[in-house]
């Protein structure tokens, strides 16, 4: 059946998962995990504390090596990248507990985002000619004029990261991954510990990225509201596996989401599965 | 009290703590990006010592051949050993790693010895003899021109490190490897510039310090005098290390010219304990790494 004009056709994905499995030892933190994040889009990993998702990131930016299947950016095979090459393809990310450079104000730390992408080389550094001049000064005009005024920490460039409030730390976070000049933007949870009004900021901040800088979205989030938002497509994930994904609409009305994740009494319907399971799998 | 003799003193004293501190600076640049406790640091200035040595006195070569030779030379051992001995540790408590640098030292000595064998030997002369007169001060020219190479060396080491992309990049992996990593930075690789970087100067600091003294292979006990100063400085500190480097100097001096010859390592030691005592944060206390 041709597909109705008004519906445009799904462009290629520009990340993909594909039967992602990660073991440390006998444990399996990731198993056959796959989903795909199309261009332009929100998506977002959800699931309870130990799903896996953090896992699921650190395999995607490169720091874990998975034991099976692939992870493919624009197309391409990257499951053998090293992280230091993807961040130069465009795959940015932030980290659950900040990781800033301590000790460097707020515009080293951004500046060092595009790191990737100079080419200055030692002898230009030092007499500052030619190219390091030049990159220097696109920098900062890129830095300065939208990056800094986007996110709105214009008043604290210059002041060193660790005497910042929590919020604008996540803030400078993201200030520097979109100094990386990504095409993915890989959030690991934006807004937890933030008060209800930091939130709605950032939950602004990453529609914006979204939508005046033209930055795929993927997040591991914890604040349900902000995750159904906010997001085009939702992954559920529990125990290292994909139990549901889809629109946030037909994610919520899931009846293995509610029962997984986000119903009642949850803690105690988990357990009672998870030995369920066990003892069938141990009788089997 | 005689105030000139004193000042001639000090003088003497703050010009050796030049090499420490350029010693010190080499420790310190592999600590803090890799955080290894090179223990093998004397043994490596050793090396740059010899390999000057060989470049000038047994090929003779120009003296700036011999220099350039021997800091490449052990900027290529500071590669090998990074990758050979070091690398391959990543991720091992820090102990053991610590350990084989206490082995390396024990190697790169049986090398020396097997290679040049054991007897003392001077380098050829190549710093101008007039003697330098700070006021009415005379100071030991080899001293000053020592003090005044570590310190235009440290001055550019510097440069380097605050303007250029490198140096830039070492000094992120040093606040945060995760982070560094993720934002395109070569991680390993800035562990190797690291060590090539550190071996480097440390050959400049050896061919001074045989300059001056003569060399032998057991000239890494230098390297004892330059763990006092990293520890007295702050193990992560680079100003720590010149501060450091040139307070042992001027302790050491003043010790040997007071109290005798015998008594500078004493006084250095000392120093140590006391400022351990007040900042106990030793080589494998805590996280937390005192400035001084």
């Amino acid at each position: 059946m041709p597909q109705p004009a008004a519906v445009p056709a799904p462009a290629a994905p520009v990340l993909q998962v594909e039967a992602l499995t990660l073991a440390f030892g006998g444990v399996k933190a990731l198993t056959g995990v796959g989903f795909s994040v199309q261009p332009g889009s929100i998506t977002a990993v959800i699931g309870p504390n130990g799903a896996g998702k953090t896992s699921l990131f650190n395999t995607i930016s490169g720091f874990y090596r998975p034991s099976a299947g692939r992870v493919l950016f624009e197309g391409a095979d990257i499951t053998r990248t090293p992280a230091p090459q993807r961040a130069k393809l465009g795959l940015a990310r932030s980290f659950q507990n900040i990781a800033l450079f301590r000790g460097m104000t707020v515009l080293d730390n951004i500046k060092l985002g595009r790191h990737a992408h100079l080419k200055t080389n030692v002898l230009e550094a030092l007499f500052y000619v030619g190219r390091a001049r030049r990159e220097e000064a696109e920098l900062r005009r890129d830095v300065e004029e939208r990056i800094i005024d986007f996110l709105e920490i214009d008043h604290i460039r210059h002041a060193p990261v660790s005497a910042l409030p929590y919020g604008l730390q996540k803030r400078v976070e993201m200030a520097r991954a979109l100094a990386m000049q990504p095409k993915v933007l890989m959030l690991d949870e934006p807004v937890a510990g933030m008060n209800r009004e930091e939130t709605e900021d950032m939950a602004r901040f990453i529609l914006d990225v979204r939508d005046e800088w033209g930055v795929t979205v993927l997040m591991v989030e914890h604040d349900m509201g902000m995750v159904m938002d906010l997001s085009d497509h939702v992954v559920v994930l529990n125990f290292g596996q994909v139990i549901a994904q889809g629109a946030p609409a037909h994610v919520q009305a899931d009846p293995e989401v509610i029962r997984a994740y986000l119903g009642a009494g949850d803690v105690g319907d988990l357990r009672r599965k998870l030995r369920g399971e066990q003892t069938v799998a141990g009788v089997a | 009290m005689d105030w000139a003799y004193l000042f001639e003193i000090s003088l003497t004293g703050v010009a050796s703590g030049g090499l420490y501190a350029l010693a010190a600076l080499a420790f310190v640049l592999v600590y803090k990006a890799t955080r290894v406790v090179n223990i093998a640091i004397g043994e490596m200035l050793m090396i740059g010592a010899y390999l000057f040595f060989t470049f000038s006195a047994t090929f003779s070569l120009p003296i700036w051949a011999a220099v350039i030779g021997a800091v490449i030379g052990t900027g290529l051992l500071g590669a090998i050993v990074e990758r050979t001995m070091i690398r391959p540790l990543l991720g091992e408590p820090p102990i053991s790693v610590f350990m084989v640098t206490v082995g390396l030292a024990s190697v790169l000595v049986g090398l020396v010895e097997i290679i040049w064998t054991a007897d003392q030997r001077r380098l050829p002369e190549f710093l101008p003899n007039t003697p330098i007169m700070v006021g009415e001060a005379f100071l030991a020219p080899k001293v000053a021109y020592g003090a005044l190479i570590a310190a235009g060396l440290i001055g550019a080491v510097l440069l380097v490190f605050r303007f250029w992309r490198g140096g830039v990049a070492l000094r992120a992996t040093a606040s945060d490897q995760a982070a560094a990593y993720s934002m395109g930075i070569n991680v390993p690789r800035v562990f190797s510039l690291a060590w090539v970087a550190s071996a480097m100067i440390a050959a400049v600091a050896g061919i001074m310090v045989g300059a001056i003294g003569g060399i032998s292979s057991t000239m890494g006990v230098f390297g004892l005098s330059v763990l006092v100063v990293v520890i007295v400085g702050g193990l992560d500190s680079v100003l720590g290390a010149l501060i450091g480097g040139v307070f042992i100097g001027l302790v050491e001096a003043l010790a040997g010219t007071f109290l005798g010859g015998e008594y500078k390592l004493l006084a250095t030691f000392i120093v140590l304990v006391l400022v351990l005592m007040v900042r106990p944060y030793g080589l494998f206390g805590t996280h937390e790494i005192e400035r001084l």
